[in-house]
Parts: C-alpha cells; structure tokens; sequence
C-alpha cells in the first residue's frame, strides 16, 4: 500500500489512486506525419523501466486530479510528484 | 489416568483455581485456564495429536507457538469450524472441541499409515510421476483419491457467523513483538510521548521471559515484564494489542494486524466481532519478533515426544507441565543445557545430554555437569526408536571429519529435546525488502541492511543474549522516537547477567549409520513430510535452485511455511550439491506470517456491502410493478415486467409488439450523462468523437461513436447541444465512469489549454423513454408547451419545456426505429412525471419494457451494444458505421485506421444471421465454421455477438462478427453447439425491421 503525496491533497493511501501508466507521453500534433511504426510506437509501446520511472496517477476517489510521480520500479520509492506540465524538483521528468 | 495427571505440583503462570473442560477426538479433557491446547493435552499426558499428511506417521507437538508444524486440529464444527488451527496457539476454553485432522479413522489407528510401509515407493515427485496418463483419470479418480488421502483440515461450508471489521491507524513507532527486545523499545519510544503500538501474537505478553529463570534487575523476568506493562498503559498514546499477529509488511511502512478478539472465549459467551484488521501506517517499526528454534535431523526424529529444548522449558516452566519421566537432550549449542536444568528442577530424570561438541565448558554445560547430568559428548542421536511415542534413542560418536563411528548405545526416554540453534524471524524484515544475509558465524540467516523505515533488534537480529535483547531494544525504541521528530534520550540497561556460551557447531544432519537408501527416514518438514533423501532425490534429478526444489518436494509449502524446516533443507541441499548455503540461496518470505482468515480480510466488504448498488429514482414504481432486475455495473434495471401467468418469453414478446404497434416506456435513467461546459467544448468533442461538431445547430443532437487511439470502439451515445457553449453527453450505462475518466484525463493532461468544464450529472436527471407509434400522442399530452408536430420537433432535436408541470428537455431520438421520445427531468421529479405519462398513455395501454426488450428492438435494427457486439477489437467501420465517420479533422483513433490490420478488408464485421429453422434461437457466444465435419481444429469464422427471438419479425435474429463478413451475404455457415447439434444460419445485412427508416419519419 504505497502513500502517495496528492500534489492538491496530500499524503493519502494507494487505494485512493488509481495508475495510469508511463507519463510524459505526448500525443504527436500530427498524426499522419507519422510512420505506422511511429504511430504505434506511440500508441502500444511502453518502456519497461527497473528503477526510477516516471507515471502518471490520477487520484480518482479524492480530487480527481491526475499528475505525475517518479517512483523506483525495484524499491516502490517514490522520488518525486509533480502537477501535469511541471518538472519534478532536482531533476527531469 | 486422572485430570491432569502430568501437571506440576507447583509453578507455571496457568490458573489452577479455574478449570477448563475440553473435548479432543471425543474424549473430554481438563486444562486450566491460561493453557492452550497442546500444554492441557500435554498435561493429560497426550503427546500424539496428528498424522502426517503424506505417510500418515504419527506426530505430536513439537513446539510451543507459531511455528508448530505438526500439532493442526479441527476446532469446532460447523460453521465455527476452524480447520488447520495450530494446538500451540489456541487459547483453552470451556467447552472447546477438537479433532485430529489428516487421521482416519482416528489418530490412534490410522489407515493409511500404511503408506508409512511404502515411504520408499512415494519419494518427492510421486504425484508428478505416477499420476500422469491417462489424462482424463486425473480429474475422476486420482485427485480425489489424493485429495482425501492428502487433506488438512476440512473448511467449514456453511455461512460464517462472526462479524469482521478493519480500522485504521497511524503511529510514530510500531513495536512488533512483547518479548524482552519488543519492550524494551516500548518503553523508550513510549517515554517520548511519541504515539507506539505495541503489537503481540500471545495472549500474555512477555514472549521468552515467561517462561524465563533469569532475573532483571534482581526481580524475576516476569516481574519485570509486568512492571514494563504497568508502565505502559500509564503512557497514553501507547496502545497495547496483545492476541494481535503483525501478518504483513507492505510498502511504504504499511503493516497489517490480526487482532483476535473473541477466539479465546467459550462459543456461548462471544459476541460482536471476531477478529479486527489493523491497517497500520507507521512512521518507524521496530520488529522484535524473536527467533524459532531449529530442530535436528537425524532417523525417526518426527516421533511423538521429540520436541524442541525451547518449547520444552516453555511447557515446563510457563505451563508446569511434566513432559516425560526420562529425558535426553540433545543439543549443538549451550542453550539446550538450560532446558535440561529446567527438566532437573522440576523432577524429571534427565538421562543424558548429547552434545556433539567436544568437551563444551559453557557455564550452562557446567551447571548441568554439576547438577549431575550426565554429558555425553562428540555423540550425535543417530536414531530416536518408538512407535505412537519415543522409547528411546540410539546414540553415537561423531569424528572429528563429521562421520558417525564407533559402537552405538541404546538410551531409554519418553522425552527428546532437540535443539540445532536458533534461526531468526525475518519474516517481516524479509516482507520489507531487506535482503536476508548469511552469518557463518552465527549460522543463520539475519534481517538485511533496511530498505523501508525499520530496525530489528534481540533475537531476531541475531542478538540471543537477554542483555543484548533489552540494551538493543532501548536503544531501538529510543532511536526510533528521534526519528519520529521526538526528544528522548536511551533509558539505561537493566542489571542482567547471562550465562556465559561457546559456539555453536553447525550440525544440519546427523550423518546416517546406514547405507544410502536404509534407515529410518530424517525428517526436514514435517508438515509436508519431507525428508533429507526427498531433497537429495531432487538434487540427483537435476534440481539445482532451492526455488524448483521446494516446488519439486514441497518444502516449505505446508500452513507453518517452512518456520522449522526450510534453513536444514536449504543446509542439506547446498551439501548435495557441494557448495554453501549462501550459494544456495535463500527463500524470501512473503505475507502472511501465519494463516490469516478470510473472514479478516473481507471485514464488512461481504454481501449487499460488497459494492454499492445503485438505484434510479423510479427503482420503487418498478418493485411495485413486479419487474424483474437486472444487474448492469452497479445499477439494478428491470430486464421485463412479467403480468400474471407470463414467462420472461411471453413478457418480452409483449413488450416488444407494443413498442412497434403502440406505444411503450422505459426507465433510461441510468445512462451515463456527462455536462459538458466551454467554450472549447465543441472542439473538444471533435477530438473524443469520430464525427464533427462545430456545426450541430443549438437545440439539436447527434450519435457519437468514441474511440481509443488503436482505433477501436470504446463507447458510443447521443451528445445534445443546449447553448453555443454548452453541450449534454450520454455514456453508455456501464461505460458512464469509464468514460467521465476518459475526458477527464485528456483535459487535464493532455489538452489544459482547452476552457471546457465536465460535470457528471449521470444521478441528476431521469430519462423516461416513450417508444411507438402512439407516443407522439402520449407526450403531447404530458407536455403540453412542446409542439410536437413532424415539422416542429425534427428528428435528433431537443426541445425544452414541462413535463407534469416539471421543467423538462425532451429529445426526439430513437434506439428502436420507432418514433420515440426521451423525456429528462430532475431525477426527484421522476415519479410524477412517469406517473403522468402512465396515465396519459392508458388509453393505449402503454406498456413498460426492461432492458431485454430494448436489447431485441434494437438488434431487430442493428443498432450496435458496446461491449456485446464490440469486444475492443471492433473498429467503426468493422460495425459497417463508416457514416460516423468525419473525412477531414484529427480524432482519437484516426490514425490508426490506416494501419495495415487495421485497414483490412477481411477483418471480423458485424452481420446479420438468420437461422435456417426460424425457430432455433442461436446462442450467443456460439462460434460458426464452414464445414461442421471439418477435422478439429476448424477454423472460426467468426462467432454470434447478439441473438435473440423477434415477435416483430416471427423468427429468431442475430447478429455476429464474421470475416470478411460484408462479402459473404447470402453464405451459410454453422454453430456446432456444445450439446451437440449444428446450427445453420445464412448471413445477411443486419437490419431486420424497416430498412429505410420509415417507421420514425412520421
């Protein structure tokens, strides 16, 4: 049960967030500028990270707000939280 | 033989003056309070409780807490059984009963200790190699042979009577553990006002020092243990949880706590909950959880009466129980010494104490020399000898090079106590993620460098000395208030003197006299009999990780875990394979530390308190009209409002002719609605939806198909314009949070720029869809300020007005084909307005319809259900809804419709079927192939998404996703059905009813 840091509420429990995978995803401006393979690279292909791995957590019973957070796949530490569009303190997302 | 016939005369922290009445296999028994189980059983002198579970050997209790693998009873019947409750652990109360299990028919005479005979024939892997062929006996004859020859205990079926229920709790220090260490840090982090939790799996807390003959600061241990408690619950913001087994270590220093509540009270006298889950979020954790004694390995050594030297002190010391009349103790370390001085002072003939250590001198040895014990060093038990219970045991030296040599001697017991060292309970210093490290000195493994905010401290760091216990724990309790942000400083150590010790000698198994293959078998886990030459045998057959050889030999695997076994088995495997237990790896321990009920976990979440049902405002006209339900997400819908007499079939074909003839209502109120407000608000909908939306004139609406960027169908529903700026969404029922979430996210992480507000506002309004020819007639009436006339109110427009003097948005939309009306109105209006429209509809005898029959009106169109005809492989142009389609402006999804699979031409769409016997209404599910006789495996080409039988059309319809299905008109294919007949069907377009439309262009 990890407890995360709201950005807008504070520290709550796991249970009240729901994850939503790898963060910092963009959405290409122009989709038929793309190869399928980039396309699908953007669409299905996600990076496995072991370590610090930035995602995007939405904390759907509480404000319901999504943002991001640095959390190490291997220790569940997590580094940093930060609002959408933001830097994480100390380093880059 | 009398009550309690093997209690002490004096001495043990039982309470004679209260007896206990208990029943064990049907005999009743006399304990006292503060016993448990096996110290009243042990009292009466019945040393064998169980059967093991593979050769039905007989076994007794072994040890005195948690770790117990052999002492398992049924406790109670019905539905208060408990099945595999550890005699070790159960608190004594009047009237408890319980029974062996893994015996029958009984514990005494046991049938299939015969397999006991044949132990050489049922080596490890036996289930994997003989019960291999034929396949199909697996199911019929060999499990449920296995199973009833190799079951536990039996798991009660009825309802669980016993309430559950979870708190939660946050604290500056969680202390784990009431032994000296556990405390003693109490005591320190308590002192700093800091808020503590001190948790312990006993009854009494105390944990070693209950059973202890040292003193602390020239008091009895146990005095001081009472002081220590009296000066705890003078602190107020420590909380004491004694019956409370901290079972988890999860992340983010989260711990969860079994707290049994009533489990130690007669059946009678409990009441309100059982058991409370304590989910505990703790600034730091100090684990002072101990260390369980191992046992040594040598021939028959699973006997009733071998029993660890530790748990015998506790039997006799804290219960004041005379456990044998002759004793041998047999011991690689000094503190097994002690229990033979504990057997000495309470008057039992202590025969010998093996040591396989030469000459040892520690002071305990020497206080046992001088009590008159006799020593018998560099000699090892190769062998105990008995039969329900040990007789005696055969005793040789042990060279220098570890080999058993020499002539053996034969000594006469009844009781062995056996001690091969301590290993340490890292169980949730290991469940934290610290990685447990391998003291050659100490040969154990001890708590890892910490990853999580913890410290272990005493035994179960290693540290076995009572002083080392309770300066290390000061110093831990102290420590982790700091930490905590409180000042305090470390309370000096108690005045306690502990006996001086030599090393250990590390001794995994006593080497075998016999040649390989011969002698009595050497138990590692007795719980799942598993012996040295089972893991051996793994190690020949190429088993080289200790992982795939606890899998292999079920080591480990039992209730207990492995607590007693696993470090012997790990030590005989790396000696198998000629390398260190180091190498060898150790095993990482996961929750729960012992079995957790599920009835803790559930709590309340059981039942009607599972998950929330949710109800429209109209749920009460609905019950009173006798509809039936239906669950769709949490909502209850009716599915078909049966009259009198009628089956479902009858009451949905009823249904069905009055929407299409006259005219029907339904309750749509549990469609998802989402407000949607901004001035990007179109914009945005251009984004989510795959059609355009800029242009949709004020007052109108419009079908939207929403896609996720592979470019599948994810919902689908009927957005209204109210204003420029201001637009209503419909979801689909069950895809209503799925989709509020959906653009959510978008907006907020992907497009902030865009000024668009969202608001569900799905429990605010109730829609009342009025369907059929007459309803034109029907909602005129009701809503007398509309002007409902073909002209006036078009097609897929929204007009605003009263319904029932109620102010109302009506929307002239369609999902049967047929002129048809949804009416929205403040969901606490709702009744009166259904009222009125029931009223106004009489004349024609408006009919009320559930979801079944808008599921057959609309598949008689075609009209798509996400989620039954769409699986989220399903793209718009697979449903034939290219219309939906934009041709120019980005969409989600867009993309990817011109990716190469994508863009197929044969890809799986949706077609109509028609059986070729009218009557037959194809399954839904059914899979359809060409040739029917065509050897398996025969290609699918596609499979039935939605089916049903039409009163409108007279025949069965259905609707399937078939390959290249569009080409295929008119192409029979097949549904073999699994109870063996072929279906026939014909594909053909999917519109069953009105295929130009004209039943709603009236």
């Amino acid at each position: 049960m990890l407890l995360i840091t709201c950005p807008w509420c504070g520290p709550r429990a796991e249970s009240e967030f729901s994850c939503g995978g790898e963060a910092h995803i963009v959405r290409p401006k122009d989709p038929d500028a793309l190869s399928d393979a980039e396309w699908a690279d953007y669409v299905f292909y996600r990076t496995n990270t072991k370590g610090d791995h930035a995602e995007q957590w939405v904390h759907t019973y509480g404000c319901r707000r999504w943002f991001n957070v640095i959390r190490n796949t291997v220790t569940y530490e997590i580094k940093a939280v930060y609002k959408p569009g933001e830097t994480p303190a100390g380093g880059e997302a | 033989m009398s009550a309690q016939a093997k209690r002490l005369d004096r001495g043990g922290r039982i309470d004679r003056a209260t007896p206990v009445n208990f029943t064990f296999n049907g005999k009743t028994y006399q304990g006292c309070a503060g016993d448990t189980v096996a110290s009243a059983l042990l009292a009466n002198g019945v040393h064998l409780l169980a059967r093991s579970w593979k050769y039905h050997r007989p076994r007794g209790v072994i040890a005195a807490g948690a770790e117990e693998p052999n002492a398992l009873l049924q406790l109670e019947t019905g539905a208060y059984a408990v099945p595999n409750a550890r005699a070790t652990q159960i608190e004594l109360y009047e009237d408890l009963k319980a029974s062996s299990v893994n015996a029958w028919p009984s514990v005494e005479f046991d049938a299939m200790a015969i397999n006991g005979w044949f132990a050489r024939m049922i080596p490890a892997g036996f289930y994997y190699k003989t019960f291999m062929w034929p396949k199909s006996f697996w199911t019929k004859h060999y499990e449920h042979y296995i199973r009833k020859a190799a079951g536990f205990g039996v798991a009660p079926v009825d309802h669980d009577p016993n309430r559950y229920e979870k708190t939660n709790a946050h604290c500056d220090v969680l202390v784990v553990g009431a032994g000296p260490a556990g405390l003693a840090a109490a005591l320190a982090a308590g002192r700093s006002g800091a808020r503590v939790i001190l948790a312990d799996e006993q009854a009494e807390m105390g944990g070693s020092l209950l059973a202890s003959t040292q003193t602390i600061d020239g008091q009895p241990a146990a005095e001081w243990v009472s002081a220590a408690l009296a000066e705890l619950a003078t602190l107020p913001e420590v909380r004491v949880l004694p019956r409370a087994t901290v079972y988890g270590y999860l992340d983010h220093n989260f711990l969860t706590i079994a707290e049994r509540l009533n489990d130690h009270l007669p059946l009678r006298a409990r009441s309100a909950n059982r058991e409370r889950l304590w989910r505990v979020r703790a600034k730091r954790v100090v684990l002072a959880t101990g260390a369980h004694e191992r046992p040594l390995v040598f021939g028959n050594n699973d006997l009733p009466g071998v029993m660890l030297a530790g748990a015998v002190s506790t039997y006799t010391n804290r219960y004041a129980v005379r456990l044998g009349d002759k004793a041998v103790v047999f011991t690689n370390n000094d503190s097994a010494y002690q229990s033979a001085l504990d057997l000495h002072a309470a008057g039992v003939n202590v025969v010998a104490v093996v040591d396989p250590r030469s000459n040892p001198q520690g002071e305990l040895p020497l206080a046992a020399r001088a009590a008159g014990i006799r020593i018998i060093d560099a000699s090892v038990v190769t062998e105990a000898r008995g039969g329900k219970r040990i007789s005696g045991v055969q005793v040789m030296g042990l060279t220098a090079n570890g080999e058993v040599g020499g002539s053996a001697q034969a000594l006469d017991c009844d009781l062995l106590a056996i001690s091969g060292g301590w290993s340490p309970v890292i169980h949730l210093s290991s469940q934290s993620c610290a990685k447990a490290i391998w003291s050659d000195e100490k040969a154990c493994f001890l708590p890892g460098k910490p990853v999580q905010a913890e410290v272990s401290v005493g035994a179960c760091a290693g540290e076995f000395t009572l002083n080392a216990a309770l300066a290390g724990g000061l110093a831990a309790g102290a420590q982790a208030a700091q930490l905590a942000d409180f000042e305090t400083g470390v309370p000096a150590t108690p005045e306690v003197r502990d006996p001086l010790e030599q090393p250990m000698l590390a001794l995994w198994r006593v080497p075998s006299p016999a040649k390989p293959g011969r002698g009595s078998k050497a138990f590692i886990d007795f719980q799942n009999d598993v012996g040295v030459s089972d893991i051996r045998l793994a190690a020949r057959e190429g088993y080289q990780s200790i992982e795939h050889t606890k899998r292999y030999t079920a080591l480990g695997f039992g209730t207990d875990q492995g607590k007693l076994g696993n470090i012997n088995g790990m030590a005989v495997l790396a000696e198998a394979l000629a390398q260190t237990l180091p190498e060898t790896g150790t095993t990482t321990f996961r929750p729960n530390y012992t079995p957790v009920t599920f009835g803790t976990i559930a709590g309340r979440d059981l039942g009607e308190l599972f998950d929330p049902i949710r109800k429209t405002a109209l749920h009460g006209w609905h019950v009173e009209h006798g509809a039936k339900f239906e669950d769709v997400g949490q909502w209850k819908r009716p599915w078909y409002y049966p009259r009198p007499g009628e089956d479902m079939h009858a009451a949905v074909n009823r249904e069905c002719l009055a929407a299409r003839n006259g005219v029907a209502l339904m309750d749509a109120s549990t469609l998802g609605k989402v407000d949607i407000q901004g001035e990007d608000a179109a914009e945005f909908l251009n984004l989510i939806y795959t059609n355009a939306w800029k242009k949709l004139g004020i007052g109108m609406a419009r079908y939207g198909l929403m896609l996720k960027e592979d470019g599948m169908i994810f919902d689908d529903g009927v957005t209204v314009r109210l204003a420029e700026n201001h637009f209503v969404m419909t979801t689909t029922t069950g895809g209503a949070a799925r989709v509020m979430t959906w653009l959510e996210r978008w907006l907020q992480t992907e497009w902030p720029h865009m000024k668009v507000r969202l608001t569900s506002v799905t429990d605010h309004w109730a829609t009342i869809a009025v369907v059929g020819p007459k309803s034109r007639e029907v909602v005129s009436r009701v809503c007398p300020d509309i002007d409902f006339s073909k002209e006036a109110f078009p097609f897929m427009a929204l007009r605003e007005g009263t319904a029932a003097g109620v102010a109302a948005r009506v929307v002239r939309i369609s999902f049967s084909g047929e002129l048809s009306y949804e009416i929205n109105v403040n969901a606490n209006a709702a009744r009166q307005v259904w009222d009125a429209v029931m009223a106004a509809g009489a004349e024609f005898d408006i009919t009320p319809y559930g979801t079944e029959t808008m599921h057959v009106l609309r598949a008689e169109k075609g009209f798509i259900i996400v989620g039954q005809d769409t699986d989220g492989s399903v793209t718009p142009q697979d449903c034939g809804m290219g219309w939906a389609i934009k041709k120019t402006g980005d969409f989600i999804g867009r993309r990817s419709f011109s990716r190469p699979d994508t863009a197929r031409s044969d890809r799986k769409q949706l077609v109509g079927l028609l059986t070729s016997d009218p009557n037959v209404v194809l399954p839904e599910g059914a899979q359809l192939v060409k040739n029917p006789n065509a050897p398996i495996p025969n290609p699918m080409e596609g499979h039935v998404s939605s089916s049903y039988w039409s009163a409108n059309c007279g025949r069965s319809i259905a609707m399937a996703l078939v390959k290249d299905g569009f080409k295929r008109m008119g192409e029979t294919l097949h549904a073999p059905l699994g109870d063996g007949r072929v279906v026939s069907a014909t594909i053909c377009k999917p519109v069953f009813i009105d295929p130009e439309g004209a039943h709603q262009n009236v």
